[in-house]
């Protein structure tokens, strides 16, 4: 696999894709997010890593409202988020989501899980669904697959299918949450690939991932996170030499100790 | 070598009955007990049910075998199932009957579209409305003619797809977020399952009388209908809600990130999938709301119960409580015992499709 984020591909006049401003959230008397802010261009890649618990998955699903936020503002394609739903649901149509546990339908085929949003929340004909949906499961190589159900089907082939049905909503961000955080080893390196596909097609993604190696080859900027707070950003290159904060020190060294650095 | 071992060890089935039948001498003596008691008593049950029973006949007199008198119920079938329905429309009541019957290959075969056999379901409690009581080009036919199994069948199947969807929305209403609708479902579904079900049936027969204006009155099946319904509504809308809860928040979620609303996340993603977990309890609630519908006799509906017992206070088959009041079971039994094994099968599939 080629590194894609040289020569870089994001303009620095390039139209703001996602807007967090001093955003705070807490559950009960936990501060999750501490004065979050971050910007996030058109095409940009993002990871952000950061010990369990240092907020950063809670960071992602705020900018698709899956946790709603009590102070500070997220302005996602020039929309302001408030909690109007059908302006949310808006929004929602146009941020793609992959989660840790894939979240397949699994009373519906492959092929069904990939057509459904579209014919229900996008309008589209159901012939005009299909054609698209097995174009983008071809792309992940799970064509031949279908006609199956998810249960079928391994967690790798799962989290590409659920890739797919993101993508079926012709997503303008895509927010991956620990994307192959539930998956065996050796399924990995397949989601991880499709992830860089996407990548080198300039889709604006923001990744919370604990693969070292992605950030290396895809990110434009490695954001680190740590008790709510977002301690450093950087391009890889420099991030991973040169980190600024002990913080972020301590945590590369912890990684790459245990070896979660291949990828 | 292995010839010699294989004659030495014992049949598998004499191996069962030494395991299971007489593993040691308590469980020898209970055996040959039980053994015993079967042995003296089948020969005389099926001796008094079948043999030396009376099946032809037109009176009591003809009853000579010494065994059961199956006259009563032989004579008065068709009051039984038709009860006092017009001679002339009884195959209204027998195409009712087939299209109840019908739901249960319907779901059983897995190929048929489940959108199809949940249209026929919802479509059903109109049809049989219609079919049974009249109206639209079908003569008419007044509730104080409903009797027997009729009645049974009618309140049950009726009462069983009303109170499904009814069900489903108190169910939906008692996770909703809205306090007001929250606490109205809360109520409803507590208030009826904390109150008696004849309670509720005096109430409707009685009680709703003296809310109406003069001269407006509710059909009595119609009343007993409703009450049934809510009734079953309140028990489905708990079992309902334990399938929601125990589903994944993840399906939710990706529901949600998928740009679904509510009412879509619910109709094509959650409620799918709960229900086709929640089949074998449900059906279990069905066997419940059908033994249920015998109480309507206590507010003068003639069901099949009330049927056996006008035949056992006429004065030409009295004394013969034993034999009408057995075949009541047995009817009951027949039906609720295939639901239930039914139920069963349903459950264990579901277990292998996980």
């Amino acid at each position: 696999m080629n590194t894609v984020n040289e020569p870089r591909s994001v303009d620095a006049d390039a139209p703001v894709a996602v807007r967090i401003d001093a955003l705070n959230k807490w559950y009960g008397h936990f501060h999750a997010l501490k004065n979050v802010s971050l910007e996030v261009k058109t095409g940009e890649r993002i990871v952000i890593c950061g010990p369990s618990g240092s907020g950063k998955s809670t960071l992602i699903r705020c900018v698709n409202q899956l946790e709603q936020h009590q102070e500070g503002d997220i302005v996602v394609l020039g929309q302001l988020l408030d909690d109007h739903p059908k302006r949310l649901r808006q929004i929602r149509r146009e941020v793609g989501m992959c989660f840790q546990h894939f979240n397949l339908f699994p009373h519906l085929s492959v092929l069904k899980n990939c057509t459904l949003p579209q014919t229900a929340n996008l309008g589209i004909a159901e012939s005009e669904a299909m054609a698209y949906a097995l174009k983008l499961l071809e792309r992940v190589k799970m064509r031949e697959h279908a006609n199956k159900y998810p249960g079928q089907l391994s967690g790798g082939q799962q989290q590409r299918i659920a890739i797919a049905r993101a993508l079926c909503m012709r997503p303008k961000i895509m927010l991956f949450d620990e994307p192959t955080s539930a998956l065996d080893p050796e399924m990995i390196a397949e989601v991880l690939e499709v992830m860089v596909d996407l990548a080198a097609e300039g889709m604006t993604m923001l990744c919370v991932t604990h693969e070292m190696g992605f950030a290396r080859k895809v990110a434009d900027r490695v954001v680190f996170m740590d008790q709510g707070e977002i301690v450093e950003q950087a391009p890889p290159e420099q991030f991973f030499s040169q980190p600024e904060s002990p913080r972020t020190q301590q945590f590369l060294n912890q990684i790459i100790n245990h070896g979660v650095t291949a990828g | 070598m292995s010839s010699l071992s294989a004659s030495r060890r014992p049949h598998p089935a004499l191996r069962w009955v030494h395991k299971q039948l007489f593993p040691n001498l308590l469980q020898s003596i209970l055996t040959l007990a039980t053994l015993g008691l079967l042995l003296w008593s089948v020969p005389k049950v099926l001796d008094w049910l079948i043999f030396s029973a009376t099946f032809v006949g037109s009176s009591k007199a003809d009853c000579v075998g010494g065994g059961a008198c199956w006259l009563p119920v032989v004579n008065r079938i068709d009051l039984f199932v038709y009860g006092f329905y017009p001679d002339t429309e009884t195959w209204r009541v027998n195409l009712a009957f087939v299209l109840a019957g019908a739901i249960i290959p319907l779901l059983y075969f897995k190929r048929i579209d489940r959108r199809w056999v949940l249209g026929y379901m919802m479509l059903l409690p109109f049809v049989m409305w219609w079919l049974l009581k009249g109206g639209l080009g079908l003569s008419s036919v007044s509730s104080t003619q409903f009797a027997g199994i009729l009645v049974t069948v009618f309140l049950g199947v009726i009462g069983m797809l009303f109170a499904l969807p009814m069900g489903i929305l108190l169910a939906l209403g008692r996770r909703s977020k809205k306090p007001a609708i929250k606490l109205l479902c809360v109520l409803y579904i507590e208030l009826v399952r904390s109150v008696p079900v004849i309670t509720l049936l005096f109430m409707a027969s009685l009680m709703v009388q003296l809310f109406l204006p003069e001269g407006v009155t509710i059909d009595i099946l119609a009343r007993v209908l409703i009450v049934l319904v809510m009734f079953t509504a309140a028990y489905m809308a708990e079992t309902i809600r334990g399938g929601l809860q125990g589903m994944a928040k993840g399906q939710y979620e990706a529901a949600k990130a998928l740009g679904f609303s509510y009412w879509k996340t619910m109709s094509v993603i959650i409620l799918p999938q709960v229900l086709r977990n929640t089949i074998p309890p449900l059906l279990t609630q069905f066997i419940g709301l059908f033994k249920e519908t015998t109480l309507v006799v206590v507010v003068g509906v003639l069901d099949v119960v009330g049927i056996a017992m006008s035949t056992t206070s006429a004065p030409e088959w009295i004394g013969l409580e034993h034999e009408v009041y057995l075949f009541l079971a047995m009817f009951f039994f027949v039906i609720c015992f295939a639901l239930s094994r039914y139920a069963r099968h349903l459950e264990k599939q579901l277990e292998k499709s996980r």
